[in-house]
């Protein structure tokens, strides 16, 4: 510092805050991003579910599996030139089958997810902004559907009318806004009695703009995380009804039946069959907790490093 | 406190009256009537309009609700037209069964998830604690099914210590004792509720540490290990009480999932057995049966709290 000090007013803007210097304000979102991109574990994850969705959906375009019509000259074969997975007892492809039935399960993962969440959080919002009577028996009825163990109605609807990737995803999704909707109730309650709500009513705005405008929007955050772990419990509910026998059917694939499947073989020990697409489900769901793991730690203000 | 319990055990009669209405129009809109399966599938329509009319199924669907709900007070559950038997015989035969497993993995993933919690919280970022994180997180992604097929790999082929298939025996005194049979089955539900506890475990033990009365207990010179089983210990435990009671339908959902794979003639398998054979009124019971479990356990629990912890009581 060779400047020769200048006296200072107290208004003097130039002069640097005490305690060193201060950058601008960031956004909650900007600092959810850096908090998020700093997590080890949740980059892992997001890499795993970037892997999975060009595997699934890009790597059919590469490589071409036979998935569509059974061979008999090439059932259970080992992994072999031409066959990197080996094959099933009806000659598919196994590589194949695994992207195949990947995107079933990630379309249908991601799709009640998304269900889920826009149904909650406009149910959980109305309930929260209205309150009083009308509140409770929304919510009551949110108890009611989650007191319903949710395996037994999504199976008694799929072996009724059949399983298809439309379907599961509305069932599975009809499911999921019941969590979203208990917490952006939540986060509603609290965020209208702020100043920024009140301003907004006081200059007239009604209650369809200032759920989408104001209450929505701050409980995003909340609706993020629960998005991810909804994806993962989406995914491993289409394998278990895929397991059970009542997933999607060809030309579909599913993981869960894939692996059901490979159980009859495994006093023969065709292990190709049954551990490739274990790892594949488990590997998801890991991989969507992760995030939702991480997205939770970085939108929490409490827990968020300084 | 009286207050609260009483609006507590009011909102869930509520809650159970809505259920049973929700389950019951569910499995009335997906299958109104059994005459098919009595009448069998070449009845004409005359017939199966005609033996509706005998059994009351064209009555209005909260006609017919009210007399499944009278019934069901009376213990009877409805009758299962595929095999003919009433349902309430159906359940008596095997809830015992379904309870011990249950029972008797819920017991066991508490009592390893507790002290493996705490050992995490008290030992955190150490080697240790990430590899039971590691592995606690695996566990979690992986549905039951797979992890009972790699049970059954390891231990029932690869090392034929544990047999794949669970007892078959209809005395339960007899299940209970057939280790052999019934160690992987029950392994299987340990670990799944295990891997969900522990992480749970992980965190409330790790903000107990940071609260004062675990200051002062050290500061005053108690050992830690003290510290840990007098005052840690019993406060960490206390959010495990309604993590239990919420995990009734994710354990009916694993008993119906293990007991397919091992082939354990319990509630789980009867309801799978039931599906396949189009048999709704045993579905419906047992869905009915399942969710009033649900609610009643999320009550006891939170009476359990209440009781357990004096700052719930009074406020």
């Amino acid at each position: 510092m060779t400047q020769v000090a200048r006296p200072l007013s107290p208004l003097d803007i130039t002069r640097a805050p005490e305690g060193g210097e201060v950058g601008p304000i960031q956004s909650g979102w900007r600092l959810a991003v850096r908090e998020f991109a700093q997590n080890r574990l949740a980059l892992i994850g997001l890499a795993i579910l970037l892997f999975f969705v060009i595997f699934c959906f890009l790597g059919p375009l590469v490589y071409h599996g036979n998935v569509i019509s059974s061979n008999l000259l090439a059932t259970n074969l080992p992994p072999v030139a031409g066959h990197p997975l080996g094959t099933t007892d009806l000659g598919f492809d196994e590589l194949g089958l695994l992207m195949k039935g990947g995107q079933a399960a990630l379309e249908v993962g991601f799709a009640a997810a998304v269900i889920g969440i826009v149904i909650g959080a406009i149910y959980g919002a109305v309930a929260g902004l209205v309150g009083g009577f009308i509140d409770s028996v929304m919510m009551r009825i949110v108890d009611v559907f989650l007191s319903v163990p949710f395996l037994f109605v999504v199976l008694i609807i799929a072996v009724r009318y059949g399983a298809s990737v439309l379907g599961l995803s509305v069932i599975i999704g009809a499911y999921f806004w019941l969590v979203p909707a208990r917490l952006v109730r939540g986060e509603v309650l609290t965020l209208r009695e702020r100043d920024f709500v009140s301003a907004a009513r006081i200059a007239g705005a009604s209650r369809v703009r200032l759920i989408a405008r104001h209450l929505i929007p701050n409980a995003l955050g909340v609706m993020i995380v629960n998005v991810t772990f909804n994806v993962a419990d989406a995914i491993l509910t289409v394998a278990a009804l895929g397991y059970l026998g009542y997933g999607l059917h060809y030309p579909n694939q599913d993981w869960g039946d894939m692996l059901s499947n490979g159980i009859g073989y495994m006093q023969d020990g065709y292990w190709w069959l049954v551990y490739p697409v274990g790892a594949c489900i488990v590997l998801v769901v890991m991989a969507c907790n992760l995030i939702g793991d991480a997205l939770r730690d970085s939108f929490d203000v409490r827990l968020r490093r300084r | 406190m009286t207050a609260y319990l009483v609006r507590r055990v009011g909102t869930s009669i509520v809650v159970v009256f809505g259920v049973s209405i929700f389950v019951f129009l569910l499995l009335h809109i997906v299958y109104p009537s059994p005459a098919i399966d009595v009448l069998g599938v070449r009845a004409t329509p005359p017939a199966i309009k005609a033996w509706n009319r005998v059994h009351g199924f064209d009555r209005p669907w909260l006609v017919q609700y009210w007399s499944y709900i009278v019934g069901v007070l009376h213990g009877n559950l409805g009758k299962s037209y595929k095999v003919n038997q009433s349902v309430a015989a159906l359940f008596e035969e095997r809830w015992a069964r379904s309870l011990y497993l249950s029972g008797i993995s819920l017991v066991f993933a508490v009592v390893i998830a507790i002290p493996l919690g705490i050992y995490q919280a008290v030992r955190r970022n150490t080697v240790g604690d990430n590899v039971v994180t590691a592995l606690a997180f695996v566990t979690y992604a992986m549905p039951v099914f797979f992890l009972a097929l790699i049970l059954i790999q390891v231990f029932a082929l690869s090392i034929p210590i544990f047999s794949f298939e669970a007892s078959q025996s209809t005395n339960l005194l007899v299940v209970i004792g057939d280790w052999h049979a019934m160690t992987l089955p029950i392994a299987t539900l340990t670990l799944i509720s295990v891997a969900g506890y522990s992480r749970y475990m992980r965190s409330t033990a790790m903000d107990a540490l940071a609260q004062d009365y675990i200051k002062a207990a050290r500061a005053k010179g108690l050992p830690e290990r003290l510290v840990l089983w007098r005052h840690l210990l019993r406060n960490a435990c206390l959010p495990m009480v309604t993590l239990i009671g919420l995990s009734i339908p994710i354990l009916l959902a694993g008993n119906l999932i293990t007991e397919q794979v091992f082939n354990y003639q319990g509630l789980g398998l009867l309801f799978f057995t039931s599906l396949s054979n189009v048999d709704y009124p045993v579905l419906l019971a047992y869905t009915l049966v399942g969710a009033t479990l649900t609610v009643v356990g999320n009550l006891i629990a939170d009476i359990a709290l209440t009781v357990a912890d004096p700052r719930i009581r009074l406020a």
